[in-house]
């Protein structure tokens, strides 16, 4: 068999699983982007602000925290706004980059990767995902202090 | 659990923007969201369709089995339910491997192609089996060696050293991938005894 026509066949797949997927990432996006948008969680993060000051976290990385396993685009517009403001070299530049390394868009994979194949029952994925990435998130903290302070 | 989710973002976000005045930008959001969706899957369709012409030579060639060999005794580990020599493990190591160095990329299209492997195995088609689950929250935890795009956003933004947290954010995504692995255990065995 030639390695040509071998490819061509591979490539073909392509096809049928954008088509799935599209559906899938209209919903996500839509959802998210509403709820973003309106502004809600900064509603939400000024009443945390008193909390905060006591735990000795930024207020700046609250945002991106709870971003990141929701959007990828927008917790990295997040990420680079705080290196524009802070400095990549800073305290919370530093803990910023750290977090947004600890875990990816959960949100999304589970979309992606669930809508390619026709799953409608997730089970217990979503609770997995969001519980690894609060761990994620904390030992992000954690790690940021004991390099860096 | 997602029907919820999308329904709570949906009715919170525009209500708020219903109670703060922001209806106008929540119209203009939704027809934007159609073109971002669009352009997203776009975006990523050629990508698919290359690496899954090359992967498709890999499988043929005998490469994709070799992979999977590699990681076997790992991979048996932590997807018991997965048959030997089952062609899930070898898409399923190719997308870790391209997770680890930071090939974002060409894990999605091998994940994919995973994915539709375990479908094959999955007996109920409409509900995620105990593997996908697993192999879903490895990929949602992002385990990864480095951090590419961290990196050339901390040069873009003139760090004067830009590596300094890849050994930490390494830790971090090790921490949160081992835990989601316990966790996703832990939920697997709580979901049998219901």
């Amino acid at each position: 068999m030639s390695i040509y026509d071998v490819f061509l066949e591979g490539a073909k797949e392509s096809f049928d699983f954008v088509l799935r997927m599209f559906p899938c990432m209209l919903a996500m996006v839509l959802g998210v982007n509403i709820f973003l948008k309106s502004g809600f969680l900064n509603f939400v993060f000024e009443f945390m602000d008193p909390l905060l000051k006591i735990l000795q976290v930024p207020l700046e990385v609250l945002p991106l925290a709870f971003i990141r396993p929701i959007s990828g685009s927008s917790s990295l517009a997040i990420l680079s706004s705080i290196l524009k403001k802070y400095g990549p070299d800073s305290f919370v530049g530093r803990m910023a980059s750290i977090m947004q390394g600890s875990t990816d868009t959960t949100f999304y994979i589970l979309t992606l990767y669930y809508g390619s194949v026709g799953i409608k029952k997730i089970k217990y994925s979503l609770i997995a995902g969001l519980g690894a990435d609060l761990i994620g998130i904390i030992a992000s903290l954690l790690l940021t202090n004991f390099f860096f302070s | 659990m997602v029907n919820k989710i999308w329904g709570f973002f949906i009715v919170v976000g525009v209500l708020f923007s219903f109670f703060t005045g922001k209806m106008d930008l929540i119209n203009k959001e939704i027809l934007d969201s159609c073109k971002t969706a669009f352009e997203l899957v776009i975006e990523i369709f050629p990508v698919i369709a290359l690496w899954l012409g090359i992967m498709k030579i890999a499988r043929v060639s005998g490469l994709l089995k070799k992979f999977s060999k590699i990681l076997e005794p790992l991979l048996h580990f932590i997807f018991p339910e997965i048959p030997k020599g089952h062609e899930s493990l070898g898409y399923i190591s190719s997308n870790m491997i391209a997770n680890l160095f930071g090939l974002g990329n060409a894990a999605t299209p091998f994940g994919l192609k995973a994915m539709n492997a375990l479908q094959e195995l999955n007996e109920k088609k409409e509900e995620a089996s105990r593997s996908m689950i697993t192999f879903l929250v490895l990929n949602t935890t992002g385990l990864t060696i480095v951090p590419t795009t961290i990196i050339s956003m901390r040069m873009l933004y003139g760090s004067s050293n830009p590596t300094a947290v890849i050994f930490p954010c390494f830790l971090a995504t090790l921490i949160s991938t081992l835990a989601g692995l316990i966790l996703d255990r832990i939920l697997y065995y709580r979901s049998l005894s219901h």
